[in-house]
């Protein structure tokens, strides 16, 4: 472990005296807990670029837990790394948009640029380069994290010039802006990413008065707030949809001592931004609507779960939280109300698409593997440390905080029957204006498509991989929970766009984003994954489509949570609403032999091990 | 038992049989009291439940669900040896075949194999429809008495909790993350770890494959008088049916 801890620097991540005291300090500064160990692997990634073996043995000493254990969370996350990382590491986001806005052409320039492929270091320790999955920028693709600097709408000539300036020395902020250090952190975020807000609606866009939902609350009752919210009909809106209003109920009936209220700040659905833009431009909303929860389920703690990939608003965010403690906001006593204490830290994740489900984002900000956990029990009566814990969406916590303000009637009345109130849409792929409508449920796909240009599209993903893809024939259908279900993502595919390249990718997605647990989602996915490529290649017969549709049906049904159940949704959606994509890539198989088949590279290995030909298949065998 | 418990017990149904159960138990646990086998694979008497490998999914009041984890609801109907269930569960037990690479032939837990004997309850007879995944996997022969041959392993974590609850030791641990999840051990490799072969992880009941070998004890049963040769896994819980 290098010597130096003002520098980024240094080769070999071996654990010298002063490395392992450094490391110490890190795991005393999180006090030894085991439960912040994703806190400790970030700083020692990032001090250190790695996390080496020798790390792992200071930390499991400091924390009380066995090497294996701090390996397994360090294995876990795609951010961490056991072998070290360039200094400037620079992400370049892989998702499907991405590559169809010239992903490819922007990741040979900085190959070009920094004389080494995506996927390597340089030798030097200089650079890293490597692909990411969605980092929620699909508005403006193609885009690249380059630490916690994220540059975006990346041309093949921006990237070099990016290359040049960082390969001169220049610190990553500095492709910014020169006086990066002299904005603000809004400004800083601003500068960095665009909002693109298209249209903002009546409850989260528009004008919004400060903390007058919060001043509602403190003047009624615990029961009165979980009430004013069930009465809203309010459903999560980071997916399942399940009653917001309900999930509080549960958490305040539970008699334990302690109660937690966590924000899920992971929207890793490929094709979501939304929580980013709240995240920007309504911070204080949302720790109004989580404090609003910690008073309604009398919970003291709770933490803001924030995916690795928008580490670039954790200075914003840290600001908005102090501000609203100086404010008397948070803390003790807040807004003079005696015994109502609450607090909120932000937990960073790492690089870990899973942790969006509810369970594995518990499991995280444990100090664990972002792994689901088994229901039940559910997170309402044993979340956190075992304690009941709420878990809502960003967009979910603001609509909570504009209710309370409102009041349950106001939001009831926008949108359809059974999705009551408005709804943030992340709109990206082949249309005029990307970026983010927050309009009532209930709209069609047609009516959404003419707002943001994008009348050509020939198929539309609602709610990113894990939702539904359509064709023409379906526009009329409506954005609600009960017809097309959505967390917000939509993406739009023109006529020229290979329906087959977007399935695969999205299955290679799942796998890279499976925590593998189960069985189910570990391996069925992998398999589905090469039935979709030997489809592309031609090599499918009639009877994979059945494969396909039973493999998937398993799947869905044995896997263990919300990830492998709608896994193989990419498959099954387009086999239902393009069947001709597959159909036209089959043939009968000849003489009885799989087109799958190669003898040659069959018998390859055996080949090599017997060091001599095939008498049957080598017909130079005499040679 | 306390009378507490007697009191709260009630019954439901698995395949139409009626079952006993006590508050708090699962399905699992309130089958396998009845005689009536639940195949599964990571679940292991003992041992905390997992709920990993799936081959104990069940219907519960028309949901899928695994029965070692799913605690016993008074009036339930549970589906257990449907066609339909047994179709899935022959799925799940090819996949572990294929992820790993199984030549049970050479192998020297075959007939004492849980994977290989849960494929024959399961009639896995089938020419496969799968891909074999093929993975080249590391064998770690550095211990005096143990060997690991990770070829074998099917995640089941079995040695992991049998070594972190019961030998209180935590030799082994999952690493990795989807189809690269893998057990590893605590250390480089398995000599640096504290494992000996008189550990409950290390007995041959925990693993159910041939991944943890006992060294020079190989092949002292002969193959046709092992375990499975004698009847189909399960079998010693189904005779416990009145």
């Amino acid at each position: 472990m290098i010597e130096n801890s003002n520098q980024i620097g240094s080769d070999s991540p071996v654990v010298s005296s002063r490395g392992a005291e450094d490391i110490a300090a890190i795991c005393n500064k999180y006090g030894n807990d085991k439960h912040r160990m994703l806190d400790i692997l970030i700083e020692v990634q990032d001090r250190w670029r790695c996390i080496s073996p020798a790390s792992m043995d200071v930390i499991a000493s400091q924390t009380d837990l066995t090497r294996i254990e701090v390996e397994g969370v360090a294995s876990f996350y795609s951010f961490l790394s056991l072998t070290p990382k360039g200094r400037v590491t620079i992400r370049l986001c892989d998702d499907i948009v991405d590559r169809f806005c010239g992903l490819e052409e922007v990741a040979t320039a900085f190959e070009e640029v920094l004389g080494i492929k995506m996927g390597q270091t340089s030798n030097d320790g200089a650079f890293s380069l490597e692909y990411t999955p969605c980092i929620g920028m699909c508005d403006q693709a193609p885009a690249a994290m380059v630490n916690d600097i994220v540059l975006t709408r990346l041309t093949p000539d921006k990237a070099r010039a990016a290359a040049h300036d960082l390969k001169s020395g220049q610190r990553p902020e500095s492709l910014i802006s020169d006086r990066f250090g002299s904005f603000s952190a809004h400004q800083q975020a601003l500068r960095m990413v665009d909002n693109n807000i298209r249209h903002a609606g009546e409850v989260l866009l528009g004008p919004v008065p400060n903390d007058a939902g919060l001043a509602n609350a403190v003047g009624i009752t615990p029961t009165q707030i979980v009430n004013t919210v069930e009465d809203s009909q309010l459903r999560g809106c980071g997916g399942a949809g399940f009653t917001a209003g309900r999930k509080w109920r549960f958490a305040a009936s539970d008699p334990a001592e302690k109660h937690f209220v966590l924000c899920n700040a992971d929207e890793g659905e490929p094709g979501t931004f939304k929580d980013r833009v709240l995240l920007t431009e309504r911070p204080h909303l949302l720790i109004e609507g989580m404090t609003i929860c910690a008073r309604a389920i009398g919970a003291q703690q709770g933490i803001l779960y924030l995916r690795g990939e928008y580490v670039y608003l954790r200075d914003l965010l840290e600001q908005v939280l102090d501000d609203r403690r100086r404010r008397g906001l948070l803390g003790t006593d807040i807004m003079g109300v005696k015994r109502f204490n609450f607090d909120i830290r932000i937990q960073m994740g790492a690089g870990a698409y899973v942790c969006g489900e509810e369970g594995a984002l518990i499991s995280s900000c444990e100090g664990l593997p972002g792994e689901p956990k088994t229901r039940p029990p559910f997170p309402v009566n044993r979340g956190y440390l075992g304690y009941p814990t709420v878990v809502n969406n960003v967009e979910t916590f603001c609509h909570a905080a504009r209710i309370l303000d409102r009041g349950a009637d106001w939001f009831r009345a926008m949108g359809a029957e059974g999705s009551h109130g408005t709804k943030l849409f992340s709109v990206c792929g082949d249309c005029l204006n990307p970026g983010i409508y927050e309009l009532p449920y209930g709209h069609t796909v047609w009516e959404l498509l003419e707002m943001v240009s994008g009348q050509d599209a020939a198929a539309v993903q609602v709610g990113g991989p894990s939702g539904t893809m359509i064709a023409r024939d379906s526009f009329h259908r409506r954005l609600t929970f009960d017809d097309l279900a959505t967390g917000g993502a939509i993406i739009v595919f023109n006529g020229q766009r290979n329906i087959l390249e977007i399935v695969e990718y999205y299955m290679s997605f799942f796998v890279h984003e499976s925590c593998g647990y189960c069985t189910p989602c570990r391996v069925g996915n992998v398999f589905l994954q090469k039935a979709i490529q030997k489809f592309r290649q031609g090599l499918a017969n009639p009877e994979d489509i059945e494969y396909l549709k039973d493999l998937s049906g398993t799947i869905i049904e044995t896997s263990r949570c919300g990830l492998g159940m709608t896994s193989p949704n990419p498959i099954l959606s387009t086999l239902q609403n393009f069947p001709l994509v597959y159909s036209t890539m089959t043939k009968p198989s000849k003489n009885r032999i799989r087109d799958t088949f190669d003898i040659q590279s069959a018998i390859d290995g055996a080949r090599k091990i017997a060091k001599r030909r095939s008498h049957i298949f080598d017909r130079d065998f005499t040679q | 038992m306390t009378d507490n418990r007697r009191d709260s017990s009630f019954t439901f149904t698995i395949d139409g049989v009626e079952i006993k159960a006590y508050a708090g138990q699962t399905i699992m646990e309130a089958a396998d009291a009845a005689g009536v086998y639940i195949p599964r694979l990571c679940d292991h008497q003992g041992l905390r439940h997992q709920g990993s490998c799936r081959v104990c999914t069940v219907k519960a009041g028309g949901r899928s669900v695994s029965a070692c984890t799913q605690p016993a609801a008074p009036g339930q109907g549970v589906e257990n040896e449907t066609p339909h269930l047994t179709k899935m569960r022959r799925d799940l037990v090819e996949m572990l075949f294929h992820e790993g690479n199984h030549l049970c032939p050479i192998c020297e837990a075959s007939g004492n194999c849980e994977l290989q004997a849960m494929a024959y309850r399961l009639d896995m007879t089938d020419a496969t429809k799968f891909p074999y995944l093929e993975p080249c996997r590391p064998l770690d022969a550095s211990h005096p008495d143990i060997a690991l041959d990770t070829n074998r392993c099917i995640s089941c974590g079995r040695c992991i909790r049998a070594s972190q609850d019961v030998d209180g030791k935590g030799v082994f641990g999952y690493v990795g993350r989807g189809i690269h999840r893998r057990v590893a051990v605590n250390g480089d490799k398995l000599a640096d770890t504290n494992a000996e072969v008189t550990d409950h992880a290390i007995s041959r009941e925990v693993c159910p494959v041939g991944c943890i070998i006992r060294k020079r004890v190989g092949f002292v049963t002969p193959i046709g008088e092992r375990e499975f040769d004698k009847g189909l896994i399960g079998h010693e819980i189904e005779e416990r049916r009145t």
